[in-house]
């Protein structure tokens, strides 16, 4: 016969709150990863910190891209041209009318937004492969665009703008990498509420139904062109914020930092994490900014091999990427508790 | 004992984790129509698609004593049996001459295809006037036409067809169905028909089963099930 | 006047480059249904072991039809091996393969060859034909079997059974299989043909352009414009795309005042977004039409 000790009623304690806790596992997650979050800049190096700083951009980029083509069901291949477009506006911002640096980011935001709507609108009349060509166009002609003798004395030509780092407010004791770390940190858990709430709102589930079935949608009442420009220009908000974050933690915006390849990192990004996951998008950026590094490290020579074949692999072991994974573990742990 | 031409005992089938059809048993003579009868969701559809090896499935299925679970679709169709899928499953960038010559396209030359699709036009004139169409530009009753027209270039033992009523007018309906008839009578080919219309499919089969959430339970000859009580209630609405 | 004849003609050499990428891309398009990005780098790879039996003291002919074979069989596999796993996977996941593709080629043939520009040999001849610089014996050859190609993908598709089961297994794989049709060689096989074709345009491209492993880069730009002027659905109309693309290339390129070299790519994409927002099939494609 088992005997009672303090140890099974501890075991039993234990097991009891984690049943009574399991529903709301997102929460729980979400707050350790706040306690590991919050205190990193004060225990890694300085250059550490930039990369995760650029991390969380992406993942606000790589958002942007997801809520246009996970959510919406429109496929971009042009966000690097958003994500220019908001670094410039920073850049010009700042570099020739002294704006401070963090009204350039809603700034940013509100003219990507009214370019991503006037995209949005030609782009009505195409589907899946003509609009991922469009935006292809999209992307590889903007650093052309920005290449352009007529205005070059905005965009500063091929050489780009240089941006001077801002330093931390009110005198507090931080050097400017770790408060323009903090800075994104809230930048990022504001938008990426403002998504998750936008995604389980009404809006959120008509652009899910335009995704899913465009004529049922509009046969209900859903104007889907409204809706279809609108989530664009939301899209590109979003990624243009990012754009401007990056310009200033960068400090330096220039034509061939942003192209094609660029939009296909963001891409890679939003598959790797999960279409139409909005935590997903933090492993998606992790991903496409840590992976070439590593691949580096195991073959100067093989680097874009190594990268790729690692992608590969990622798709086949997950092909909804890491959150249809994790969707796939809960479940079955679900099953399993029943 | 006669060996039925397609027998199917204890199928399970499952669609990712969830499982549709509970063991079922299911057999189909030599020369007959028989009828899959239910509600939505019975799994009618499934019971097609498991015999053509288009959906997970355990159990035995043999068609004319061959064992044919677990092989693959295309090679299923190959031994004589044609499937005329929800939704008609039409070639819908092809033209309807491409769609009826891919009925052909793993046994027979140029001569004898030529003369299976006269043998369609006959029973579907309508079609030779479209030929050259594009088949999405058929109307719905055209393309199941056109459907049933592809399967009979298979020159079938078995063909398989899955609720050809759907989305049809009434008319066009009854002229399919008597078609369906003529070329059970004509071409000998075994039908399999899964129908919602209880009352029409009833009216041209032999032999009846009644599928309700993925179990039979009921089955006779079709005379027998129109004149059940609870089926006339239940499904034929008097 | 004669400027403009000299740079029509220019433009349609050039066009002759594009013509022959379009073709390969719409050729992959219709045989499983997707774009592919990294058709290109196939090519290129392909040219690169052309060139590696050259070196080995191999004949321009039998190292050319030799190539067509070892292409042939590379597209096959990767598609038995690479793509495969993922067949039934959402679009997007094709996509994200065909990106690593493209990385882990172009990174092997900068490995194997490196990065300087070879030259690749000819067996056209460079002389001009039409009077000075205008059109070379090679430009003309290009042309000529971007045609050919063209004539017998065309003969191929509408006229042979397999022809019609490749389309059938890219159209509605489903049906296909209702049909008695292996999808699955089907699909194997269309990317085995796609491939000798990307190598075909990347033998014939590179005596012009110079062979090393970013040569494709811009060229699968111009050819995704042919592509889409002619409409993705015609490989006919992806000829005449292509060629389009090469002479208002240069036409604007000559003719209008900001454009100079740099701003020639986005031409091309004007081009594409004009003819998608206005034509989305494209100026030869069909447009299908669905009846709900």
């Amino acid at each position: 016969m088992k005997t009672r000790s303090p140890f099974t009623d501890l075991i039993a304690f234990f097991g009891a709150l984690a049943i009574a806790l399991a529903p709301y596992w997102r929460w729980l997650v979400f707050c350790l990863v706040l306690l590991i979050v919050l205190p990193l800049p004060f225990l890694v190096k300085n250059f550490f910190v930039f990369q995760l700083t650029l991390a969380m951009i992406y993942a606000i980029a790589i958002l942007g891209l997801n809520l246009l083509t996970g959510f919406n069901g429109q496929f971009s291949l042009g966000h690097s041209a958003f994500y220019a477009i908001g670094a410039y506006t920073a850049a010009i911002l700042m570099d020739q009318y002294g704006v401070a640096y963090y009204w350039t980011l809603p700034i940013a935001g509100i003219v990507c937004f009214g370019a991503g709507f006037l995209f949005g609108l030609p782009a009505l009349r195409l589907e899946g492969i003509y609009l991922a060509l469009a935006t292809f166009a999209l992307a590889v002609a903007m650093p052309q665009i920005l290449k352009l003798s007529p205005i070059e004395h905005w965009t500063g030509g091929v050489q780009g703008i240089v941006i001077i780092k801002p330093n931390a407010p009110f005198g507090l004791p931080l050097n400017p990498d770790r408060w323009l770390y903090y800075f994104t940190l809230a930048v990022t858990l504001v938008l990426f509420l403002c998504a998750y709430n936008l995604v389980s709102s009404r809006t959120g589930r008509a652009m899910k139904a335009i995704r899913d079935n465009a004529i049922a949608a509009n046969a209900m009442g859903i104007n889907l062109s409204l809706y279809k420009s609108l989530t664009f220009g939301v899209s590109a908000f979003y990624t243009g914020v990012a754009g401007a974050l990056g310009g200033i933690v960068v400090q330096f915006v220039a034509p061939d930092s942003f192209t094609f390849a660029l939009s296909v990192a963001l891409f890679v990004g939003l598959v790797v994490g999960g279409v139409g996951s909005i935590a997903g998008a933090l492993f998606g950026a992790w991903f496409v900014l840590f992976v070439p590094n590593i691949a580096e490290h195991v073959s100067k020579g093989l680097a874009g091999a190594v990268y790729g074949i690692m992608l590969i692999l990622l798709i086949y072991l997950m092909p909804s990427g890491l959150a249809g994974l994790v969707r796939l573990v809960v479940m079955r742990f679900a099953k399993a508790a029943r | 004992m006669s060996t039925m031409l397609l027998e199917a005992k204890n199928i399970c089938a499952y669609y990712g984790a969830t499982q549709v059809l509970h063991g079922l048993d299911l057999s189909i003579a030599e020369g007959g129509i028989t009828t899959l009868l239910g509600a939505n969701g019975a799994g009618k559809t499934t019971m097609l698609r498991s015999v053509c090896g288009m959906v997970r499935t355990t159990g035995n299925v043999r068609f004319r004593g061959r064992e044919i679970a677990g092989e693959a679709t295309e090679d299923i169709v190959r031994l004589g049996i044609a499937h005329v899928p929800e939704g008609r499953g039409t070639f819908v960038r092809l033209t309807v001459e491409e769609n009826l010559h891919l009925g052909a396209i793993t046994h027979s030359n140029k001569a004898e295809t030529a003369a299976d699709v006269e043998r369609v036009f006959g029973y579907f004139p309508r079609l030779r006037e479209r030929y050259r169409q594009q088949a999405g530009t058929l109307s719905g009753g055209e393309q199941q036409m056109l459907a049933i027209g592809r399967a009979l270039m298979l020159r079938p033992t078995l063909m398989l067809l899955d609720e050809p009523s759907f989305g049809l007018a009434p008319i066009i309906v009854e002229e399919v169905f008597t078609i369906l008839k003529q070329m059970n009578e004509r071409e000998k080919v075994s039908i399999f028909l899964v129908e919602q219309n209880a009352a029409l499919a009833l009216d041209l089969a032999d032999h009846a089963y009644l599928l309700e959430t993925g179990r039979v339970v009921m089955t006779g000859p079709a005379r027998e099930l129109r004149e059940d009580e609870n089926i006339r209630r239940a499904y034929l609405g008097y | 006047m004669e400027l403009f004849l000299h740079q029509v003609l220019a433009g349609i050499a050039t066009g002759g480059i594009y013509a022959c990428m379009a073709l390969a891309i719409v050729m992959i398009y219709q045989a499983i249904d997707h774009l592919n990005f990294a058709q290109g780098e196939m090519a290129m790879f392909s040219t690169f072991i052309a060139w590696q039996l050259i070196q080995w003291e191999v004949p321009y002919w039998a190292a050319f039809f030799m190539t067509l074979a070892i292409s042939f069989a590379g597209g096959y596999l990767i598609e038995r091996l690479i793509m495969r796993p993922i067949h039934n996977a959402p679009i997007l996941s094709h996509v994200a393969l065909f990106i690593a593709l493209f990385a882990v080629i172009n990174s092997l043939a900068g490995f194997i060859w490196e990065y300087q520009i070879k030259s690749f040999p000819t067996p056209f001849g460079t002389h001009s034909l039409l009077g000075e610089g205008l059109i070379s014996g090679h430009d003309a050859g290009m042309v000529g079997v971007t045609v050919a190609m063209l004539v017998f993908l065309f003969l191929f598709f509408r006229y042979t059974r397999i022809g019609l089961a490749m389309r059938a297994a890219a159209a509605n794989p489903e049906s296909a299989r209702l049909v008695g049709i292996r999808v699955e060689w089907m699909l194997a096989l269309g990317w085995g043909m796609a491939a000798s074709i990307g190598a075909i345009a990347g033998m014939l491209i590179a005596p012009v352009v110079f062979l090393e492993p970013n040569m494709m880069g811009s060229i699968l730009l111009y050819g995704f414009a042919g592509a889409v002027v002619g409409g993705l659905t015609s490989p006919g109309g992806a000829v005449v795309g292509g060629v389009l693309v090469g002479v208002i290339e240069n036409l604007a390129g000559t003719f209008i005042p900001y454009i100079g070299r740099e701003l020639k790519l986005s031409i091309a994409l004007a081009l594409i977004v004009f003819v998608l927002t206005v034509k989305p099939s494209g100026l030869f494609g069909r447009s299908v039409v669905h009846r709900v």
